[in-house]
């Protein structure tokens, strides 16, 4: 308890914050329930009539719609769950054993990538990927066949990009959840004649298992809002191969001006990152 | 010890193939800046040149967009920051039980995907007219900063401790007093990581810009960036590196000056530790 007593005006403070949130954040969210169910368009005012589940039903009878939740799972899994996470892993675990040049170069240039804002990343991946870019020249040079990625395998190019720009965070992660784990406990393993690959997966994995909980949900949240890598890198061609929700969402609600159809969509966008937000605060169970 | 030497040795080997597939794109980037005949590939120029860099130095394509980007940024990072520490203070402090739900609120709200929210809001902004405005778009950036910042400000706020508060309070200073006097300068590097943290991320924020800000002399540089080169037709590559790097240097030197004070893990202790 504090000493200048008790009383509603010390929560006062909050006021602003709470304004903000509930005006910017909580009453967009609000509008979108409400817009989903409705046939508002984008041109003529006039028409916004409720429409109850039409733009569900509508959605899941689309095969445009169905392609981009294919596309975004393979998206997130690819770059997401496999990538960023499986990558820090390892940059993470090889960074104990390197000698410290070799890992302040690496870390370097990883977290470089994270920095670097979303847009300049775009260009940098596009100009990396496309047909007379540095990839085709890469695999000349090897010898081996090139071809145009952006074209032949967007999905996988724009996932690639995602794991460039994102891996520095489940690096960072888990450098610091390995950095916790006892020193003794490895040692007791090796002594006891535990070979490498079986202290990892029997003694280091289970060890840091809620940091690989949280960094799992935390990379797949952020990976499920992409937008800008890829609409800077293939607009979410070519047609529509690498067109993930928020790439479908923007197409329907303003080029195609179906607002009401676009809000539906976002709104199945906000129901699985919430369900994701729920069981990522039960993984940490905050202590408040 | 020979065992780990050879583990040190493929370590470093595996690293450092790692290191050079991050470092291909960005040495495109330096590489291709100073070339004149800068194009897709990876290669050293003929001859070093600033045409470059001279030919995008001019009010429409870098100074105006970075202004924009620094006012809009600038003043959404402000308004975060003092509504975080305003926020922060009491969820610190005081103890209620509205402490916790609000708390798991915000910590919620942290992780919902803001690009689900702007159909919505780019809808809502077109009926109260705010849509095409620097401060519009500002309150909207600075409110979906806002959830984090007061959950990492609340953290560096526990770290104070009570006692300081107290001595201030028994010589009778209030509240605000206490706040500015005693708590503040005593979390000055928790401050300023929020600070700096809230600004590379808005600073490099596309798709908000993107939806709320129409006229070209309004856009902020993560936006203009994308209109002048985004047709591409015909781009000229080293223009766009050039560009590129001036964009990008602020928060780069940004983020060097937290990692240096704090250490590569910073914004995730709080967000991970819980």
């Amino acid at each position: 308890m504090s000493a200048t007593g008790t009383g509603w005006w010390r929560w006062v403070p909050l006021a602003p914050a709470t304004i903000l949130l509930l005006l910017f954040l909580a009453g967009p969210i609000g509008y979108c329930v409400w817009i989903a169910f409705t046939n508002t368009q984008l041109t003529g005012a006039s028409g916004s009539d409720f429409v109850g589940l039409d733009n569900f039903r509508r959605a899941f009878a689309d095969d445009d719609f169905r392609n981009a939740v294919w596309l975004t799972l393979v998206f997130t899994f690819v770059s997401a769950v496999v990538g960023q996470n499986t990558l820090g892993l390892a940059l993470a675990g090889l960074m104990r054993a390197a000698s410290r040049p070799v890992r302040t170069l690496t870390g370097t240039l990883v977290i470089t990538a994270w920095v670097l804002p979303e847009i300049v990343a775009a260009f940098l991946l596009y100009t990396f990927f496309r047909r007379e870019g540095t990839l085709n020249a890469v695999l000349d040079w090897l010898h081996l066949p090139s071809q145009n990625w952006l074209f032949t395998l967007p999905i996988l190019a724009v996932s690639f990009a995602n794991v460039w720009r994102g891996t520095a965070f489940s690096m960072l992660i888990y450098s610091a959840a390995l950095a916790e784990i006892p020193r003794d406990i490895t040692e007791a393993a090796e002594v006891d004649g535990a070979s490498g690959p079986r202290r990892v997966w029997h003694i280091t994995l289970p060890m840091i298992r809620r940091s690989i909980g949280t960094n799992l949900m935390l990379n797949t949240l952020s990976t499920l809002s992409v937008f800008g890598l890829i609409w800077a890198m293939t607009r979410g061609g070519p047609g529509s191969r690498s067109q993930t929700l928020p790439v479908f969402m923007y197409d329907q609600a303003f080029l195609k001006s179906l607002i009401g159809y676009g809000t539906a969509v976002a709104l199945l966008l906000l129901l699985v990152g919430s369900l994701f937000s729920i069981v990522y605060l039960r993984l940490m169970r905050v202590e408040v | 010890m020979r065992r780990t030497t050879r583990a040190r040795l493929a370590a470093n080997a595996a690293l450092l193939l790692t290191a050079a597939a991050f470092a291909i794109p960005l040495v495109w980037l330096l590489l291709a800046s100073v070339d004149t005949e800068a194009d897709l590939r990876v290669r050293v120029p003929s001859s070093l040149t600033a045409d470059n860099f001279d030919a995008v130095l001019t009010d429409e394509i870098t100074f105006t967009p970075m202004l924009n980007s620094l006012l809009l940024c600038g003043g959404a990072t402000l308004l975060t920051v003092v509504c975080a520490v305003l926020a922060a203070y009491p969820l610190s402090r005081h103890h209620s039980r509205w402490g916790r739900p609000y708390l798991l609120t915000i910590l919620f709200t942290t992780c919902l995907p803001i690009t689900a929210v702007m159909v919505p809001v780019y809808g809502l902004f077109v009926q109260v007219n705010l849509i095409d405005t620097m401060y519009g778009t500002g309150l909207f950036l600075a409110t979906s900063q806002l959830p984090f910042s007061i959950w990492l400000m609340k953290n560096f706020m526990d770290g104070v401790p009570v006692v300081l508060e107290e001595a201030a309070w028994t010589d009778g200073a209030s509240s605000l007093q206490t706040l500015t006097r005693v708590v503040l300068p005593l979390m000055g590097p928790g401050l300023t990581v929020v600070t700096i943290y809230t600004f590379i991320q808005l600073w490099g924020n596309f798709f908000v810009p993107f939806m709320l800000i129409l006229s070209p002399e309004q856009l902020p540089a993560s936006v203009s960036i994308f209109s002048f080169f985004g047709n591409y037709g015909s781009v000229i590559y080293g223009q766009l590196a050039a560009f590129s790097i001036l964009y990008s240097a602020p928060v780069l030197v940004l983020y060097m000056l937290i990692a240096r004070r704090l250490g590569g893990g910073f914004a995730l202790g709080g967000a991970v530790k819980g």
